[in-house]
């Protein structure tokens, strides 16, 4: 094998090594005064923007009704097949309402196309990304799970607006 | 037979033929939403506007009869202003209720928007505002906001049930449907202006919100509530019958169905009393067995018993393929003379429209396989008086036709019963099969004027597997897999009588290798002269008449 021969061999000063080291050392020393973006977790929690794509949830209106009515759009674009809607008759002014609405976790995959079809703006993408589980069955979360106050929502939903 | 130009193709039309109707007989769609074949001509919504070469004016398709040399275009720039001014004005006072409307998927207005406007409304005031959930009858849902006017109900109502009960009201934009004073849209048809409706405005009040129609799959297969045997479609979704529609088929239904097949015939598939396994008596309790268990009881109780002991009872319920096999089991390993079936006429409940007086999809059928019913009656007989000691039932509910049946069946010694729900004949027999119902097996009906129809699986039980039977799939059958929760279905171990009955051909030493009921219906049509030439092809979607060589059948 023909011996490889270096472009540049080194320097008397990099041979040294120890100014080397020194100078490793002050950009060490420069980082430690410079501000931290680590955090603590799960001690610190991190809170994302309104443009984060968290779990998505169901819109609850101040009154405790979900806006959803059960259109089913959620469902047929869903390109994961992870919600399923049971839809179901009711006595107030919007005569639908989902008797049954469930997302499977272990299948959904934040794309978000659920709150973009949605013609009620009644499922968003939350801040929320804390999903464990510890079996198959909880992953489906239900109605029970899914619904949040819309003021805790708001975030979310100024952004779509404003990006409509 | 005239020609004319629709445009730039030649298309020829009857005298007398308007040109929607030669369009739609060459394949050429033009919209209308008024316009129905079936009904009369009422040029009420215009968006089947066209132009005609040397006409002034745009011409409505649906009433302008067609001439020889005519030149009609349908997508000059001209119609097309026109079908898009229709449409906005339609549109002005439309609800965008489609989020909650049960007719989304399936709504001509949905369509035509997308095709025929321009996408963008300029009606910026508030909207007419109408009575929303009016009960026109007991089975139809009324919007009067979704309602464009076409008046395609009340012409059904007029010409085809031939009750007067609908009418227009009011004028204008404020113009609405109502039924006359002191009636309701009950007639026994109300259900076919659901499917009439180009939009949600009528909706089935029985399939209200149930499922969204892209959900659903849909199985061509033939109604069982009356020897007419209307084609029909069957909406499934999860492996549970949601709704009947009727389809189109000239010869025997037109596109109609009545209220009774519509909604009281499915039911039944459902149903909690579903039989899901076979049942053997043992120590005076049903047992649940297994099929083989059942096969090898039977056969060895069977054996047991003179030829003249023996009674055997068909139905007009099941399947050609079923009787067929049945007679022959009683001819062939039974040897005994003792087959009928019940008769399910009801006399005076016919109609001049379709509903017929047999409540069975297919006595013509079960007769033709040589199950009678006048031999009925001497059988009951001959059990009460104990020369008949057992029986084997298909498919009958013997019980609910006569409550003095229970008393005489108490008194065989041995009794099978092939049924799809438990009932009071199945809760004295000493076997119990659990039988596929109409709608989970394929199997050929044959209608009062001789039609033979096919009906095909549309539930799956456990015998079945969507994608390998040819079964139909919907959007989540198609994506899905067996392990999703829609995939984890309900499924019954039920089987097609004539299957059994084939196994119980070979228990007693015959061999007979039929798979499928294809093959059986191919013996059939080997056999009897009326099947002569018949295959589940040659029947396909629009059934075949068979040739009744004595005539009076």
């Amino acid at each position: 094998m023909a011996e490889k021969k270096r472009l540049k061999d080194l320097t008397l000063w990099e041979k040294m090594y120890v100014p080397e080291v020194v100078k490793g050392l002050k950009s060490t020393m420069k980082q430690m005064f410079q501000p931290r973006f680590t955090m603590e977790y799960p001690e610190v929690k991190f809170e994302p923007v309104g443009s984060y794509r968290g779990r998505p949830v169901l819109v609850m209106e101040a009154g405790g009704e979900e806006r959803c009515v059960a259109c089913g759009l959620c469902s047929r674009v869903c390109p994961a097949l992870a919600i399923e809607v049971q839809a179901g008759e009711t006595d107030r002014e919007k005569e639908r309402y989902p008797e049954k609405f469930e997302i499977n976790m272990l299948r959904c995959i934040f794309c978000g196309l659920c709150e973009e079809v949605c013609p009620e703006e009644a499922i968003v993408m939350s801040k929320d990304y804390e999903l464990t589980f510890s079996n198959r069955e909880d992953a489906i979360y239900g109605k029970d799970k899914l619904l949040k106050p819309i003021t805790e929502l708001q975030d979310r939903i100024d952004f779509l607006r404003s990006n409509k | 037979m005239g020609k004319l130009t629709i445009d730039g193709r030649e298309v020829e039309f009857r005298q007398g033929q308007t040109i929607i109707e030669a369009a739609t007989d060459s394949g050429i769609d033009i919209p209308h939403f008024c316009w129905h074949p079936s009904l009369s001509v009422s040029g009420n919504c215009r968006v089947c506007l066209v132009e005609i070469e040397k006409m002034p004016k745009l011409a409505i398709a649906c009433a302008t009869v067609a001439a020889e040399g005519m030149v009609v275009h349908t997508k000059s720039d001209k119609a097309l202003s026109a079908r898009n001014a229709v449409m906005e004005f339609i549109l002005i006072n439309h609800p965008l209720d489609c989020p909650i409307c049960d007719e989304a998927g399936e709504c001509k207005l949905q369509d035509y928007a997308y095709n025929h406007s321009t996408g963008e409304g300029r009606f910026t005031e508030e909207k007419q505002h109408k009575d929303k959930r009016v009960e026109l009858g007991p089975y139809v849902m009324f919007d009067a906001e979704r309602c464009i006017s076409c008046s395609r109900c009340i012409r059904f109502c007029d010409e085809v049930a031939q009750e007067t009960e609908l009418t227009f009201v009011k004028r204008g934009d404020r113009v609405t449907i109502t039924t006359f004073p002191g009636k309701q849209l009950d007639n026994p048809y109300s259900l076919n202006v659901t499917d009439i409706c180009p939009v949600g405005a009528l909706t089935n009040r029985d399939f209200r919100f149930k499922s969204r129609v892209w959900d659903m799959s849909s199985t061509q297969s033939v109604c069982s509530g009356c020897s007419r045997g209307c084609n029909i479609d069957i909406w499934v979704r999860k492996n549970e019958i949601l709704r009947l529609t009727p389809r189109h088929n000239e010869q025997v239904n037109s596109y109609w169905m009545c209220d009774h097949g519509r909604l009281d015939t499915f039911k039944e598939v459902n149903s909690e009393s579903r039989i899901i396994a076979p049942m053997l008596r043992r120590d005076g309790t049903l047992m649940q067995a297994n099929w083989s268990e059942a096969v090898a009881h039977i056969t060895s109780e069977f054996k047991a018993f003179s030829s003249d002991e023996i009674g055997v009872i068909g139905s007009a319920h099941a399947t050609l393929e079923d009787n067929y096999l049945l007679a022959k089991f009683a001819k062939e390993i039974l040897k005994t003379k003792n087959v009928a079936m019940p008769s399910h006429i009801k006399h005076g409940t016919a109609d001049k429209i379709l509903i017929t007086e047999d409540k069975s999809p297919n006595a013509l059928g079960a007769k033709l396989m040589g199950i009678t019913s006048e031999n009925f009656a001497v059988i009951m007989h001959a059990i009460e008086t104990g020369k008949i000691k057992a029986l084997y039932v298909m498919e009958e509910d013997l019980v609910a036709l006569d409550h003095k049946f229970e008393a005489i069946l108490a008194k065989l010694d041995f009794l099978v019963v092939h049924s799809v729900v438990k009932n009071a004949t199945t809760a004295l027999a000493n076997v119990v099969l659990p039988a596929a119902s109409y709608a989970e097996k394929n199997g050929t009906w044959v209608n009062i004027n001789g039609m033979a129809q096919r009906i095909r699986p549309a539930v799956a039980t456990q015998e079945l597997d969507r994608s390998l039977d040819g079964m139909s799939l919907s959007r989540l059958d198609k994506f899905g897999t067996n392990f999703d929760r829609w995939g984890q279905v309900n499924k019954i171990d039920a089987r097609p009588s004539w299957s059994f009955i084939t196994m119980l051909f070979n228990s007693f030493g015959h061999k007979l290798k039929f798979k499928m009921a294809e093959e059986v219906f191919h013996d059939v049509a080997k056999h009897v002269k009326e099947f002569h030439g018949l295959d589940y092809d040659v029947m396909g979607n629009q059934g075949a008449k068979i040739s009744l060589v004595a005539e009076k059948v």
